[in-house]
């Protein structure tokens, strides 16, 4: 019944003017990541500038920033630099990304250097060897730590999604991750995201799993009135699938989500696809690849 | 630190919207069918005409033939005429012409799903994706069949049971048409179908399909008409088998008139299905399951979940969880692509689910419904709602309502689940949710239904029998089990 529910998300029909919004909408939404061991200041500094200004040509209506640029925490002084008064945010993982299998002292200095570095936002991945072990309240109280230390930077806290072995665990993770963020300190809208992936597993961010989290998250609106974020992150490379994700959203949580405060795409192509898109509605042709700026 | 990314906020609409998707294959009707009798089209004895219209508009899309006693003797006797040579058939010939008719569906499906729409009401989303597909799965299915009958029934050799009459609602008209001809032709019978009153179009583009795939003549013969039509088709005395799919109410009326002679009887009638949520279940799966039992096909659905029992102790987190679901349902255009809940099929209908609602309401229950959305001004709707409250004694408990009317009642123990879902005339399907195994086998065991889903609901497929018990009607339909109405041993 959940695999059905989200494939019915995909059956919906998206055109004329609720595509252009939406691909807009979903453009807003990214965090532009790179996330390679071979990640340069100048590669990063790229970034930056693409993430401001997307697309360097005309359009009827004005294309919107992305969200954030998402980067190793060596390089967010660069993206800092970049980025700073732009109002697109910083964001870095953290926490002995992309595995966790550090030790705790060693994370947490991890994600609180990345907070003194510049970052708005820290991507933390959660132990999963504990968790898989069934060592709850660890996962939990390592949680609420990395809380207090990226304080007062925004949470995105990766469950890895494809590393959990089934849709209930991905359940229980997402419920005890907003409830250990939400025991540290009350939760501004935006302030705390529970995220997939971190990219480098697969499956990722597939429908079905990324409505669990959702349907997590509405939960914890009904008992608490208290918004979680959402990022979906790993996989998404069209835009159509980013579309697909908007309409999950709006159905399962409503339109107060749709919105760059409350969800975020962690992709780096699928901007350029949703710009595809978009120029190919306004043009009524395709571009080509090298008609848009590396992203 | 910045907050906002204003460039995001100011380009970006505050409210995201789907716009109108409307399906827009083209589409010819003609402006009158004619009955299908011997393999073509002819003007009715009778003269008479009556008017098929969109439910969802009001337009009228074409007249069709309004059969009488004898247009009825005609496609009896064409029947009659077609049967000694078409049973004689190698079942590997009959094979040939129903994968033919199957095939047929599939490549003009889409137009199939558009007329479908039009002429009853419902989503496309639901003719496209379940109606059209499911109808050509049952002639693929029984195609495979038609040649392996002995294999069917161990030990036996089957024989054709002779002419068939079937009559069909209008609820599900060209899946319920392939229900009844695809197993009939299968087994080497020859058939007199009666859709209904409200939607005999895509039952007459099937018939064009039969003369496309070169179906001998009078093989099957389509007599479209009122009430009357069908009660003439039911008492024929040169009839071998009646098959019957509609309400308890009209069943009966059949079973009396269809008394005549060695006549085999199959009938299908109406539900009041109970639907069973433990507080163990997977709740936001037992809400889809919910969703699509009640307001698939505007609740049109003979097997539909209409009576929820809910474990107390859920109830409240039930109520929640359905309201917040209900609201994202989208309730109009039926051709549009993101409508769930198409119009009500015909006015009478529509006055029928009103009153119902009315009385439950009088009775005290309380009623929910999705209040933000305006529905179109002209056509038949109505709003999918549910009501709590609701006491096993009240008429909305106990009554087949047809339509997007649900009605909730608590139980604590599963003894009292089980006494409350039996109690009822009815016995065609039901629905169980938990987690707990054992407590499925139990509760399987002991609900009176022909058909039971647990942890899913309305899951259909032609390999899989239908039908009901105590007044829900006897016969099952698909499967092994329904060729046995269709075949003497």
């Amino acid at each position: 019944m959940l695999e059905q529910r989200a494939a019915s998300f995909t059956r919906r029909s998206i055109k004329t003017q609720s595509k252009a919004d939406g691909l807009r909408l979903a453009l807003s939404m990214v965090d532009l990541t790179t996330l390679e061991g071979a990640d340069s200041p100048e590669k990063v500094r790229s970034l930056c500038r693409k993430a401001i200004r997307p697309y360097e040509g005309d359009l009827d209506r004005p294309v919107p920033s992305v969200a954030a640029v998402c980067v190793y925490p060596n390089l967010v002084p660069v993206a800092k630099e970049v980025l700073d008064g732009t109002g697109v945010h910083v964001a870095s993982v953290a926490t002995g990304f992309p595995s966790g299998q550090y030790p705790l002292s060693v994370r947490l200095r991890d994600a609180a250097q990345a907070v003194e570095a510049g970052a708005d936002e820290i991507d933390m991945v959660i132990n999963r060897g504990a968790f898989l072990a069934g060592r709850d309240e660890e996962v939990s109280d390592e949680i609420k730590e990395v809380r207090s230390a990226v304080h007062p930077a925004h949470l995105k806290i990766i469950l890895e999604t494809g590393e959990l072995g089934n849709y209930d665990a991905i359940r229980r993770a997402s419920d005890m991750a907003i409830e250990a963020a939400a025991s540290v300190g009350p939760i501004r809208d935006g302030e705390v995201f529970i995220k997939t992936s971190t990219g480098k597993i697969a499956p990722a961010a597939t429908m079905p799993a990324v409505l669990v989290m959702l349907e997590a998250i509405r939960d914890h609106y009904f008992a608490t009135g208290v918004r979680i974020g959402m990022k979906p992150a790993g996989g998404i490379k069209k835009a159509k699938a980013a579309l697909h994700q908007l309409v999950m959203v709006k159905e399962t949580l409503g339109d107060d989500w749709l919105n760059p405060k409350l969800f975020r795409f962690g992709a780096s192509s699928l901007t350029n696809d949703l710009l595809r898109q978009l120029v190919r509605m306004e043009r009524k042709r395709y571009m080509a690849a090298h008609d848009f700026s590396e992203a | 630190m910045n907050d906002a990314n204003p460039t995001a906020s100011a380009s970006t609409a505050s409210m995201w919207e789907y716009a109108p998707a409307p399906e827009r294959t083209p589409l010819e009707i003609d402006d009158r069918y004619g009955l299908f009798i011997n393999g073509e089209f002819r003007s009715p004895n009778s003269r008479r005409w009556f008017e098929s219209l969109n439910p969802a508009t009001g337009e009228v899309l074409s007249k069709v033939a309004n059969a009488n006693q004898q247009d009825v003797d005609d496609a009896v006797s064409a029947a009659r005429q077609a049967l000694p040579s078409w049973s004689r058939l190698s079942g590997q010939e009959r094979a040939k012409y129903l994968f033919r008719i199957a095939r047929r569906i599939q490549e003009r499906a889409r137009e199939l799903s558009v007329l479908e729409t039009m002429d009853g009401g419902k989503p496309i989303k639901e003719s496209r994706d379940i109606d059209i597909p499911l109808a050509a799965r049952h002639f693929f299915y029984h195609a495979g069949w038609a040649d392996k009958l002995q294999w069917a029934f161990a030990g036996a050799t089957p024989r054709p049971v002779g002419v068939c009459g079937q009559i069909i609602p209008w609820n599900f008209p060209l899946l319920m048409a392939a229900w009844k001809i695809a197993p009939a032709l299968a087994c080497g019978n020859t058939c007199v179908l009666k859709p209904a009153e409200t939607t005999s179009l895509t039952a007459l583009r099937l018939a064009e399909i039969f003369q496309e795939a070169g179906l001998p003549p009078g093989v099957v013969n389509i007599v479209t008409g009122a009430g009357k039509t069908g009660q003439l088709l039911a008492a024929h005395e040169d009839i071998d088998k009646l098959a019957f799919t509609g309400s308890t109410e009209v069943g009966k009326k059949i079973a009396e008139v269809a008394a005549v002679g060695d006549r085999r009887l199959t009938l299908e009638l109406g539900g009041k299905s109970p639907h069973i949520i433990f507080a163990d279940a997977a709740l936001d799966q037992a809400v889809e399951g919910v969703v699509n039992g009640i307001w698939f096909n505007q609740g049109h659905v003979c097997c539909a979940g209409s009576r929820l029992l809910v474990e107390e102790s859920i109830q409240d987190e039930m109520i929640r969880r359905l309201k917040h679901r209900l609201g994202s349902l989208r309730v109009g255009d039926p051709l549009d692509k993101n409508t769930d809940i198409g119009a009500i099929n015909n006015p009478e209908q529509l006055d029928k689910i009103k009153g119902y609602v009315e009385a439950g309401q009088a009775e005290g229950a309380v009623l929910h419904e999705v209040t933000t959305q305006s529905l179109p001004k002209k056509g038949l709707w109505f709003r999918p709602c549910f009501l709590t409250g609701v006491q096993p004694s009240h008429v909305i408990a106990r009554d087949e309502i047809f339509g997007p009317v649900l009605a909730m009642m608590t139980f604590r123990t599963p003894e009292e689940a089980i006494k409350r879902a039996n109690n009822s005339p009815y016995g065609l399907a039901a629905g169980v949710w938990t987690d707990k195994g054992a407590r499925i086998f139990e509760m399987a065991k002991r609900l009176q239904a022909g058909v039971i889903w647990c942890n899913t609901y309305n899951q259909f497929d032609a390999a899989s029998p239908f039908g009901g018990v105590k007044e829900s009607g006897f016969g099952r339909e698909g499967g092994r089990h329904g060729l046995r109405a269709y075949v003497r041993i």
